[in-house]
C-alpha cells in the first residue's frame, strides 16, 4: 500500500473516533507541552544567571581576600600596580575599596556603598557616563576629593537636579560631584545597580580606611577564552608580589567570572534535566495511552482486518496500517502540544516575570520523541492486528 | 488448463497430543475449468466452508495439493499467498463484510489498493467506479453500508470481488442474508456474471439456489458424494419475473 494511502487511512480513523482520539492523544499533548515548556523556563532562568553575572564586568577577575578571612587581608594597591605592569593577558585593572557610607549633599542624606576606584574601573563595569567625566589618572594620583555618583544617589539627594558640579559629603569631606552615570536599573538579584558613590581609590584610602587595604583588585581579561590564563598570571604576580614561599597557600582567592556563570547556572541546569525527567514520564504515560485505545482499535476491527486480508493485504500491509495510525496519532499529539507550550511560553514572556526561552532544535527533539513515542507503543498493537487469523477474523462479530 | 485442481486434499483441525482430531476434509478431489458455475452444498459441519477456505486461500490444507491455475499454492509464502488472493481471488460472503462507515466506492477500491505495483488514485477510481456500473449500482456509489439495502450491499461486495479481474469468484452463501426477491437479484447476477465468462464457485444449502449454477457439488463428512451438471438450470432473471409478478397483484 502506498504511504500516501496509508496516512490518509489514518487521518480518516483518527477522526472518525474525533472525541476519542483527542482523549489519547492529550497524554502526548500534555508530555509534550510540559517538557518544552519545563526546558523554556530552565533555559531561562539559565540565561539570566548568566546575564546577571555578565553585567558585573566583561571578562572580569576578582581578586579578593581569602574567603572568611577578612583579616588576613594584604591586597594593596602596590598589588594592583604590578599587575597591571606584568600582566600580558590583562586589559585593564582597578583596585577597590568598597565602604557603606551616609552621604550628605543637595537636599538630605543618604546612605549608600562608596566605591574607591582607578580610572580602569569605568572599562571593566562597562560604566556609562550620562552626563559629566570619570575618575582620571590625575585624581587619582593628586587624591582630588571628586566622586562620581548614580542616578539613584543623585535623585535622592538633588532630587530633579543631576547633582554634576555640586558637592556632597562623605564622612565630613566635601567631594565635588564630576560626572552622573548612565541608569543601568536593578539587576535580577533585585540590587540596584545605581545606588553607588565613585571616588578616587587613593582619597578613598585616605578618607574611608584605617589601613591601606583592598577591598577587592578587579581585572579585565583580554579576552573570555583567556580568562584561565589570565587567572595563572595574576595569581603568580600576586603570589610574588607577596613574597610567598612555594610551599605557602595563596593569602588571597581569584573568582574567575565564568567559573562563577558555571557554578550559578549548574544548579538550574540541574533543575531544568530533573524538571524535563518528570515531564517525560508523563510523556511515556501518554504514549501507554496511545497502546491502549490501539489495542481496542484492533478488537474492534477485527472484521476489517479480516476483510483486508481476504482481499491481498499482506500481514506487512496490516501492520503498517496500524502502525502509521499509532504514529500519526503521536504526531499530532506532539503538534498540538508544541503550538501550545509556545502559546504559554509567549504568554509567560508578556505577562509574567518568568523568562522562558524555546530552544528550536528542543522542539524537533519533542516532535521526534512523540513520533517514537508512537512507533514504540504501537508496535506491539500492530504486531497483534497483523497476526490475526484472516478465517477467525471474519467470523467475529 | 483447469483453473484448479484439489489432489487428495485433506484439512485436519485439533491437537495432536492426545486431543481429538477433527477431520474437516478428509480427502478431495476436485477439478473446475474456467468459466464453470459450480454450486458446493452440504450440511453444516459436511466441510463445505474448509473447502471454500482452502479454495480461497485463506487456508491451508494439512495434506494433499492444491492448484491455482497450475500454481501449487500449498508451497507459497504467506506474502506470495496474499497476492494470489489479490490477483486471482474474489470473495463474496454471506455477512457482505463491507467496510463500515466507507463509501460503496471507497469499499470496492480496496482490492486495488493492495494491488502489487503501483497505480494512480484516479485509475484505481475508474475501476472501482467501472466496477459498480457493472453491478447497476453507478447511483450508489457515495453510499456508506448502512445506507443501502441488503441486495445492495451484496451488489457492492460483488463489485469488490470483481474489481480486480479474478480468475474465479468465491461466494459463501451469498443469499443467506437476503430475502427471496434480492436472494433472485444476486442470482441473476451471478449467471449474467457467469454468461460473461467468469467462473463462480458457490457454496450454499439451498437446494432452490444451488440450482441457478451448472454444476454441483455435494460435500459430506469431508469427502465428495455426489458431483454432477446439474440438468436444467434455473433461470434467475425469469424466476424473478415470475415472483415479481405473484407479489405485485
Amino acid at each position: 500500500m502506498k504511504p500516501t494511502v496509508l496516512v490518509k487511512l489514518s487521518f480518516r480513523s483518527i477522526f472518525r473516533n474525533r472525541m476519542r482520539s483527542l482523549l489519547t492523544t492529550l497524554g502526548i499533548i500534555i508530555g509534550v507541552s510540559s517538557v518544552i515548556i519545563m526546558v523554556a523556563i530552565g533555559e531561562g532562568s539559565q540565561a539570566q544567571i548568566r546575564d546577571t553575572i555578565n553585567s558585573m564586568g566583561s571578562n572580569l577577575l576578582i581578586v579578593m581576600p581569602p574567603r572568611g578571612r577578612f583579616d588576613a587581608n594584604r591586597l594593596t594597591q602596590k598589588d594592583a600596580e604590578r599587575i597591571r605592569a606584568e600582566a600580558t593577558l590583562v586589559s585593564a585593572v582597578s583596585g577597590t575599596l568598597r565602604r557603606s557610607v551616609t552621604v550628605v549633599g543637595g537636599t538630605g542624606n543618604w546612605s549608600t556603598t562608596v566605591y574607591g576606584v582607578e580610572p580602569d574601573y569605568q572599562a571593566i563595569k562597562e560604566w556609562q557616563l550620562q552626563e559629566g567625566e570619570f575618575i582620571s589618572e590625575q585624581d587619582v594620583k593628586a587624591r582630588r576629593k571628586i566622586a562620581v555618583i548614580g542616578t539613584t544617589v543623585a535623585k535622592n539627594l538633588f532630587g530633579s537636579e543631576t547633582g554634576v558640579g555640586e558637592t556632597i559629603r562623605i564622612g565630613n569631606a566635601p567631594f565635588q560631584v564630576i560626572g552622573l552615570l548612565k541608569s543601568r536599573g536593578t539587576n535580577s538579584m533585585g540590587q540596584d545597580q545605581d545606588d553607588v558613590v565613585l571616588v578616587p581609590l587613593t582619597t578613598a584610602l585616605i578618607r574611608l580606611s584605617r589601613n591601606n587595604y583592598l577591598s577587592t583588585i578587579e581585572i579585565s581579561a583580554v579576552s573570555e577564552d583567556k580568562m584561565t590564563e589570565a587567572q595563572a598570571e595574576v595569581e603568580g604576580i600576586l603570589r610574588e608580589s607577596h613574597r610567598l614561599p612555594d610551599d605557602r597557600e595563596n593569602d588571597f582567592e581569584i573568582l574567575n567570572q565564568s567559573q562563577i556563570i558555571e557554578v550559578a547556572s549548574s544548579t538550574a541546569k540541574i533543575l531544568t534535566i530533573l524538571l524535563a525527567c518528570i515531564a517525560a514520564v508523563s510523556l511515556v504515560v501518554g504514549g501507554i495511552g496511545i497502546m491502549n485505545i490501539m489495542l481496542v482499535s484492533v478488537t474492534e476491527r477485527t472484521r476489517e482486518i479480516g476483510v483486508r486480508l481476504a482481499v491481498g493485504a499482506r500481514r506487512k500491509d496490516i501492520m503498517l496500517q496500524f502502525l502509521t495510525e499509532s504514529i500519526v496519532l503521536s504526531l499530532l499529539g506532539g503538534v498540538i502540544g508544541i503550538l501550545f507550550s509556545l502559546g504559554v511560553v509567549a504568554g509567560l514572556g508578556k505577562f509574567s516575570p518568568i523568562r522562558a526561552i524555546v530552544n528550536p532544535l528542543f522542539i524537533l527533539i519533542s516532535a521526534g520523541f512523540a513520533g517514537s513515542v508512537g512507533v514504540f507503543f504501537g508496535y506491539y498493537p500492530a504486531r497483534k492486528a497483523s497476526g490475526l487469523n484472516p478465517i477467525e477474523a471474519l467470523r467475529t462479530e | 488448463m483447469s483453473l484448479l485442481v484439489m489432489e487428495g486434499l485433506r484439512r485436519y483441525y485439533g491437537t495432536g497430543n492426545g486431543g481429538v482430531t477433527v477431520k474437516a476434509l478428509d480427502g478431495i478431489d476436485l477439478e473446475i475449468q474456467p468459466g464453470e458455475f459450480v454450486a458446493i452444498m452440504g450440511a453444516s459441519g459436511s466441510g463445505k466452508t474448509t473447502l471454500m477456505n482452502i479454495m480461497g486461500c485463506l487456508d491451508l490444507p494439512t495434506e494433499g495439493k492444491y492448484y491455482l491455475e497450475g500454481i501449487d499454492v500449498t508451497t507459497l509464502d504467506p506474502d506470495r499467498i496474499a497476492e494470489i488472493r489479490n490477483a486471482k481471488i474474489g470473495f463474496v460472503f454471506q455477512s457482505f463484510n463491507l467496510l463500515p462507515r466507507t463509501t460503496a466506492l471507497e469499499n470496492v477500491e480496496l482490492p486495488l489498493l493492495y494491488r502489487r505495483g503501483t497505480q494512480s488514485s484516479r485509475a484505481i477510481r475508474e475501476q472501482a467506479m467501472e466496477a459498480l456500473s457493472r453491478v447497476g449500482l453507478q447511483d450508489r456509489m457515495d453510499h456508506v453500508p448502512s445506507q443501502l439495502s441488503g441486495g445492495q450491499q451484496q451488489r457492492v461486495a460483488i463489485a469488490r470481488a470483481l474489481v480486480n479481474r479474478p480468475s474465479l469468484i468465491l461466494a459463501d452463501e451469498p443469499t443467506g442474508n437476503l430475502d427471496t426477491e434480492m436472494s433472485l437479484e444476486i442470482m441473476s447476477l451471478f449467471q449474467e456474471l457467469h454468461g460473461s465468462g467468469i467462473t463462480i464457485v458457490m457454496v450454499t444449502h439451498e437446494p432452490d439456489i444451488a440450482r441457478f449454477a451448472r454444476r454441483r457439488v455435494v460435500v459430506r463428512d469431508g469427502m465428495i458424494l455426489q458431483d454432477g451438471p446439474i440438468p436444467e438450470p434455473s433461470r434467475a432473471e425469469e424466476v424473478l419475473k415470475r415472483f415479481r409478478e405473484e407479489h405485485t397483484l
